[in-house]
């Protein structure tokens, strides 16, 4: 039967057909799906890792002891597991190693927008591209065959646009695959002995996966009707094909490494071909390296951002679209907002309080702290980075400049723990709050270590913050209620005066998460009462709005309560006035 | 010969237009269109502006709508149709909720809230407003705008009505069918306005 499925999903869909065993990930948008899509199936172990370097510590393991396994993350992810692939690139594997990595042209929701190829190319492991998600069940199986045919990791490159688009599969049974882990300490330990003779094979691998490029099925020449050529991959194929129906097409499945031959003659049929990938000119260059040069690629397409079927027509033929209907005046921007009853907003609403203090942020939904209406946040650059620049910018205004890390629970497990270990041994003077909201908010409420709960939703140990920070040295280590601004307002100025690594963890459920039931009573304004100062409004609640005075919506309200603590007149209740 | 048609889903996060794409999807790949749907999630996700792009035809390579392509938007707030008004093609047609949810730029003082319907009319676009507050409050149910909208757009798709209503079933929570079907009927009998096909 045909049906609509997610990118992602059949990813995992692939990965079912294919007797995968082990599936491994840290969420990451836009690759998340994959993981908890294939949680669904029983045939297959999973697990949500503290982060992608473990992840793919954990699938590599499966793999030598001779299970399929698949590990998953988002293209930032892949620089935390660079470490333990560019070696699993030397020992190889056993059992088939897909590695999917959801790149983000355009930068939805990442803080940069960069180009897993160029990482694949440096660790000489083979890339597939799928177009769309029959192609994403059909690369998976592809790509497990390579990985046991050439004995190497493979890289699922995917990309915004397939990742979390959904279009047509027909799904097949599963096949289990057998594998015996067989002791082979030559190969699967890297000392340099070893390692040196692994390092020749890994470049005779490279030189005889080039050469079965050349006749892999999924780069293939799609003829035209009319003399204009392209070269392509991925989704960038689909914006061609939609452009130009007509065209040459020479649609690479495998990206890395490179049908030298097949491009030579696809090449030298044309005057010129154009080369269009999104982000950076990987195909290009490299096409050029092998000394083709009737090539046109981004001189003329854009090196940033995503690209669509008429900027690629435009591009190529230098015209604009006409767009007939357009609004003349500048519309209000929607920027994304904590949602209401996010317990982050109270914290935020008092660091945005505070004076001359810096606040070096992470990533999550706390990131929004750093836009209107709170402003309180100076830095965010990766997972964990919060608390080494908070000591760096410490130690370097000798302990004057007072800094206060903020950073999520999930974050704080997956990257956070060394930077903590670093500042007390350090002897710093900073201030760590940990926003624990029981959850992985921005990716859609993902489980971690500190959950205590599984993939699959069953209970599992614990892990405790507030003992493990204790245990690590901090000077101070609190718990806080988010919602109770006023008492934070005390707490938070009296800590951060104190000398050493102090640590406050915010401690208050998603309230958008399933697994929390809260006690609703929503809050309402008294109109008498009400001064009309505005201040509730600074909490950026996006249930209280202005009307004539403030007014909350009750309909959007979630009754945290934290405007009542905010209102200096009493006028904010739950006791519904008129 | 299936003709293509571009639909673009527009609205603030969490007004579930999503779901009312997969449900659209499925309808016109059930019709027997090839069909494409293009997500957004993440920060998006958190109250911003979102859109969501539907695409059914003979054969559809891309998921995206660009600038001056799409057949029809379907807008779930007012303000987001303004927004993207762009990518509505020439003789296009606009199908907006009056539901309004103000930005925090404008609770905040910083921006006032357009005249959507002025706006629109000195655009000169086709374009159709969906008394939504009104519907949801005899419905009693107002989480079911995405349904409410289908059923008033299922009007402009040569479609029979019972894909939809299977589509439907098929995709939200079983305890919540029932309303969304009712949803869909009583935007199904909303009178036309003058747009229509
Ligand atoms: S903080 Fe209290 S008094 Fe001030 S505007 Fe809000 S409700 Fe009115
Ligand atoms: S209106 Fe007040 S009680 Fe309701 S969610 Fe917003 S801050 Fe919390």
């Amino acid at each position: 039967m045909k049906k609509l499925l997610l990118g992602n999903y059949a990813v995992a869909r692939g990965c079912y057909e294919a007797g995968v065993k082990v599936a491994t990930a840290y969420p990451g948008t836009p690759s998340t799906e994959i993981t908890e899509a294939i949680a669904q199936y029983d045939e297959i172990y999973c697990e949500w890792a503290p982060n992608e370097k473990v992840a793919l510590e954990v699938a590599i393991g499966a793999a030598i002891y001779g299970k399929r396994a698949i590990c998953s993350m988002k293209h930032v992810g892949l620089n935390v597991a660079a470490d333990p692939l560019f070696t699993a690139s030397y020992t190889g594997i056993n059992a088939g190693l897909l590695i999917a990595v959801a790149d983000d042209p355009g930068m939805h929701s990442s803080q940069n927008e960069q180009d897993t190829r160029n990482i694949a190319k440096a660790a000489k492991v083979p890339v597939l591209e799928p177009a769309d998600s029959q192609e994403c069940i059909d690369f998976v199986k592809i790509g497990f065959e390579i990985s046991e045919k050439f004995d190497t990791p493979v890289i699922l490159r995917l990309t915004t646009r397939v990742a979390h688009s959904q279009s047509v599969v027909e799904e097949r049974p599963r096949e289990e695959v057998l594998f015996k882990y067989k002791k082979d300490i030559q190969k699967y330990v890297m000392m340099p002995a070893m390692a040196r003779s692994r390092h020749e094979f890994v470049e005779r691998r490279l030189k005889s996966l080039k050469e079965f490029s050349e006749t892999l099925g999924i780069n293939k020449i799609e003829q035209g009707t009319r003399k204009i050529a392209f070269i392509t991959s991925g989704i960038a194929y689909q914006y061609v094909r939609e452009a130009y129906p007509d065209a040459w097409v020479l649609k690479l499945g495998m990206v890395w490494p490179l049908p030298e031959r097949l491009i030579k003659d696809f090449c030298s049929q044309f005057e010129k071909v154009y080369v269009v990938e999104e982000l950076d000119p990987f195909l290009e260059e490299n096409i050029k390296a092998m000394g083709i040069n009737n090539i046109v690629g981004k001189e003329i397409f854009k090196l940033t951002g995503e690209y669509s079927p008429s900027f690629i027509k435009r591009a190529v033929e230098n015209n604009e679209i006409e767009v007939p209907y357009k609004v003349k005046q500048t519309l209000p921007p929607r920027l994304p907002v904590l949602c209401p009853g996010c317990p982050h907003r109270g914290i935020f609403y008092v660091l945005s309080r505070l004076k001359d203090v810096i606040i070096t942020g992470d990533i999550g939904c706390y990131t929004l702290g750093a836009l209107s209406p709170f402003n309180a946040m100076d830095s965010c650059v990766c997972m964990g980075a919060s608390i080494g620049m908070a000591h760096g910018i410490s130690n370097a205004s000798d302990k004057k400049q007072k800094v206060i890390a903020v950073i999520g629970d999930s974050t704080f497990v997956h990257s956070g723990i060394p930077g903590i270990i670093d500042a007390v041994y350090n002897g710093s003077d900073i201030l760590v709050m940990i926003l624990d909201n029981s959850t992985t908010g921005m990716t859609g409420h993902q489980d971690h270590p500190a959950t205590g709960y599984t993939i699959k939703g069953e209970p599992t140990y614990k892990l405790d913050i507030v003992s493990l920070c204790k245990a690590l040295g901090c000077v101070a280590v609190e718990e806080i209620n988010p919602y109770k601004i006023k008492e934070n307002v005390e707490k938070i100025k009296q800590l951060l005066d104190l000398p050493g690594v102090k640590v406050v963890i915010a401690k208050a459920p998603c309230r958008l998460h399933r697994r929390y039931k809260f006690t609703i009573s929503k809050r309402y304004i008294d109109f008498e009462k009400c001064k009309n100062c505005r201040l509730c409004l600074s909490l950026g609640c996006p249930a209280i709005s202005l009307k004539d005075k403030p007014t909350i919506d009750a309909n959007l309200c979630l009754a945290c309560g934290m405007c009542e603590d905010v209102c200096k007149f009493g006028a904010i209740s739950s006791q519904k006035e008129q | 010969m299936k003709k293509n048609i571009n639909i673009l889903v527009v609205g603030v996060g969490g007004q579930g237009n999503i779901l009312f794409s997969k449900i659209l999807g499925e309808v016109l790949l059930n019709a027997g269109y090839d069909v494409k749907i293009s997500e957004v999630h993440g920060m998006a996700q958190r109250g911003g502006s979102v859109v969501t792009y539907v695409k059914a035809g003979e054969k559809v390579f891309s998921p995206l709508v660009d600038r001056a392509e799409a057949d029809y938007i379907l807008a779930f707030e007012k303000l987001e149709a303004l927004r993207w008004l762009e990518y509505l093609k020439n003789n296009g047609i606009l199908i907006y909720s009056d539901y309004e949810i103000p930005p925090l730029s404008v609770i905040t003082g910083a921006y006032e809230y357009p005249d959507v319907e002025k706006i629109l009319q000195t655009v000169g676009v086709k374009a159709c407003r969906v008394e939504v507050k009104k519907l949801l409050s005899q419905l009693g149910n107002s989480r079911v705008q995405n349904t409410l909208m289908l059923g008033f757009f299922s009007r402009f798709l040569d479609i029979d009505e019972a894909l939809f209503k299977k589509s439907i079933e098929r995709n939200v929570k079983k305890e919540f069918i029932e309303i969304n079907l009712k949803a869909f009927e009583l935007g199904r009998r909303i009178e036309m306005c003058e747009v229509e096909k």
